[in-house]
């Protein structure tokens, strides 16, 4: 250090960080950010988590035994909002403060005190949107995706929902900028695009995305709130409106809106198996179109959510295949992940198992999506519990494992610590049981026609419903075991290397561990 | 130091463009709402049928016979009775006919009612055209008034000829949103 001339007195400001809650609240460094993310993301993965338990509860047996159906219906809508914009939308953002710098070799984000901004906003949107459990006529009920006319039945809690989701949409909003921001303007010198890490170029895509969708779902619940308040008519037929007008805004933005929760999933994912594989990663440059031509789709294809509300023959053809189309670069990432597992020296640590599970899991989600986009399979399935199980392989063991497998990574890194690997593979096993025994069933109870956000059913699909519940309160309780093994990791255990892995790829692992708070002052040369 | 200023004027420029790109896609969110009507409007999607009474000359098709249905449904909770006088009628494509619908005003307040119509399918929605319906204008009600509203159209013989048969559904909406009526 002795011979940065550039050394500036600003740097040593930083310094004095103020000690307890103010460094928290006020930090702007971009590890300090992250960990708040994550543990936010955490928080919200428990509360949308138990709704889900809740849901299951009252699903065990037929009839009504916990709760009265206003209440599940609140549980769905809630679940759903919670864990999509609380749990893993910022722990894709958390990763991405703590990762992006230190894989481009940047010293911090680019625009550090919009990052503090984007996410202290968040406590108070969620804040905001769990207190409209307690407001008269309840929180919203009406399922997340928030259609009128039945939305608009909700109670005192219709306005409150739309603010959160604004101040959720303000939060994704800054943060992706930040994110674009950074990897454009920021780069070590010779790290160029085609060099990044494929997790930096997954989130490069995505924070556009989340740019370009997040402000039209922004208009659309304004829309609902001066429907609602202001006398307008946008989605009141009386009026002139539509309400299917509503979904095909609502899905403009919902389509893109599932991409942006698995694409740095893609991205985590392709880092960890060349690790635990010994091998590059198989068609880099395949696997970055491949990505920029899944994002370009997503916004083509949002029709497919609601082919029975009448489209005319044309459309639904388009849609259809607009949709299938999307396996092509979908299928191209499968086959680079398992030909870069081809004659690998492979090893099988927790990371490793979940990015596995990731790989199997993703891809039963994926064809479920397929047999939905055939239109005529459509109107059978459409609203059953087969969606419900699509959504959610796609979801729990498709981004949730990605974002399980990308802390098991990384966290020697963060805390300095190696996690316990028994616990993690115990943790990784119980996970993968209940996430499996939970949603695979929900296949067959929604071929065989059970309807989704119902509290109650006919009996013939007791069995199922049994196997399901059983299954969330193991994959529920397991995730216990998570936040044990993080405290644990982060209090103690063995020291970790720098390189933590077996020679693993990028500049993260040039850094020690655990990474010091201030990293890459010095931009490092990428050949 | 310099380099700081550079880096920072290079931020400010690709935030400024993000930020516009974010604004504009609110905008686009907003500009949906037209397009949406003007693609219906072209396509017939979603059933629209004209909303003013259309200037048609009578060219019957006597080979060809088309069912209409008369569907009536209430929007909302409000205190009506509205019923088609008929569910269903033969027609030639080309020729108009006339039929009613009934309401009745079950509150002893003076009441406003506004019908929206909807064809389907929507392919035949273009083809579908009245000459006089209740539907153009708001109808005003007296305390338990019942009235017949009839309707007066005509199937274009351009309709496609898979069409075998068509439905012209009515939702009678209760006079609080009369005011949005000229959007």
């Amino acid at each position: 250090m002795s011979d940065t001339a550039t050394h500036t007195a600003d740097h040593d400001d930083h310094h004095d960080t103020p000690k307890g809650i103010m460094r928290w609240l006020t930090t702007t460094n971009h590890k300090d950010i992250g960990t708040l993310y994550l543990l936010f993301a955490l928080l919200m993965f428990f509360v949308g988590g138990s709704m889900a338990l809740i849901i299951r509860l009252e699903l065990f047996q037929p009839g009504l035994q916990y709760v009265n159906p206003e209440f599940f219906n609140q549980m769905t809508t809630m679940h759903a909002l919670i864990m999509i914009f609380g749990a893993v939308m910022p722990a894709f953002v958390g990763l991405a403060n703590w990762m992006i710098p230190l894989q481009i070799g940047a010293p911090d984000m680019a625009l550090p005190r919009m990052n503090n901004f984007s996410f202290w906003i968040l406590p108070f949107a969620f804040t905001l949107l769990l207190s409209t459990l307690f407001m008269p006529g309840g929180g919203p009920a009406g399922g997340w995706t928030l259609y009128p006319p039945l939305v608009q039945q909700t109670g005192d809690a219709l306005p409150f929902v739309i603010l959160a989701i604004h101040l959720m949409g303000i939060s994704s909003i800054m943060g992706a900028i930040n994110v674009i921001v950074t990897i454009m303007n920021m780069r070590a010198p010779g790290m160029t695009l085609l060099k990044m890490p494929l997790f930096v170029w997954t989130w490069l895509i995505t924070a556009y995305l989340l740019i370009a969708v997040m402000p039209v779902l922004a208009g659309a619940v304004t829309m609902l709130l001066t429907d609602q308040f202001f006398g307008t008519t946008f989605f009141h037929a009386a009026g002139g409106g539509d309400p299917v007008m509503f979904q095909h805004i609502f899905w403009f933005f919902g389509h893109p809106e599932v991409y942006i929760m698995i694409l740095p999933a893609f991205g985590i994912v392709s880092e960890i198996i060349p690790t635990f594989a010994r091998k590059p990663l198989f068609g880099y440059d395949a696997m970055v179109y491949a990505t920029a031509s899944i994002a370009f789709l997503s916004f083509i294809v949002w029709a497919h959510h609601m082919f029975t509300v009448g489209m005319p023959l044309a459309g639904q053809l388009f849609f259809m295949f607009a949709t299938m189309l999307i396996a092509v670069p979908t299928g191209v990432k499968v086959f680079n992940w398992t030909a870069t597992m081809w004659r690998g020296a492979m090893t099988f640590e927790t990371p490793m198992l979940f990015a596995l599970a990731f790989l199997f899991l993703f891809t039963i989600g994926g064809f479920s999506g397929l047999m939905l986009s055939i239109v005529p399979a459509d109107y059978q399935y459409h609203d059953s519990y087969f969606v419900v199980a699509h959504f959610h392989y796609v979801l729990v063991p498709g981004s949730v494992f990605a974002i399980m497998a990308g802390v098991y990574y990384w966290l020697p890194k963060w805390t300095g610590h190696m996690y316990d690997e028994t616990l993690g593979k115990i943790h990784f096993w119980l996970s993968v049981i209940g996430v499996n025994v939970t949603f695979f069933p929900q296949h067959f109870l929604g071929l065989a026609g059970m309807p989704r956000r119902i509290p109650d059913y006919a009996t013939q699909f007791t069995n199922f419903n049994m196997m399901s519940s059983i299954g969330a309160f193991i994959f529920g309780l397991s995730q216990l075991m998570f936040v044990y093994i993080i405290f644990k990791t982060i209090r103690g255990g063995a020291k970790a290397s720098a390189e933590v892995w077996e020679s693993p790829t990028g500049l993260e692992w040039t850094v020690p561990s655990p990474a010091p708070h201030h990293t890459f002052d010095e931009a490092p040369q990428v050949k | 130091m310099s380099e700081q200023v550079k880096a920072n004027t290079k931020n400010r420029g690709l935030i400024g463009r993000l930020l516009l790109m974010a604004g504009g896609m609110f905008v686009f969110g907003f500009a949906l709402v037209p397009l949406y009507d003007a693609f219906c409007e072209v396509t017939g999607l979603g059933g629209r049928t004209n909303t003013e009474a259309a200037v048609v000359t009578e060219r019957p098709d006597e080979s060809r016979t088309v069912t209409v249905e008369f569907v009536a449904s209430l929007g909302g909770f409000a205190p009506w009775d509205f019923e088609p006088s008929v569910r269903s009628m033969q027609v030639h494509p080309g020729r108009l006919y006339q039929t009613h619908y009934v309401a009745r005003n079950r509150s002893s307040g003076r009441l406003m009612g506004h019908a929206v119509p909807s064809v389907a399918p929507g392919s035949a929605a273009r083809h579908f055209q009245k000459t006089e319906c209740f539907c153009f204008t708001p109808q005003e009600f007296l305390p338990e008034e019942e009235r017949d509203m009839p309707v007066v159209f005509i199937i274009d013989p351009e309709l496609p000829g898979h069409v075998d048969r068509v439905t012209l559904s009515y939702t009678f909406f209760a006079g609080q949103t009369v005011a949005g009526l000229d959007r």
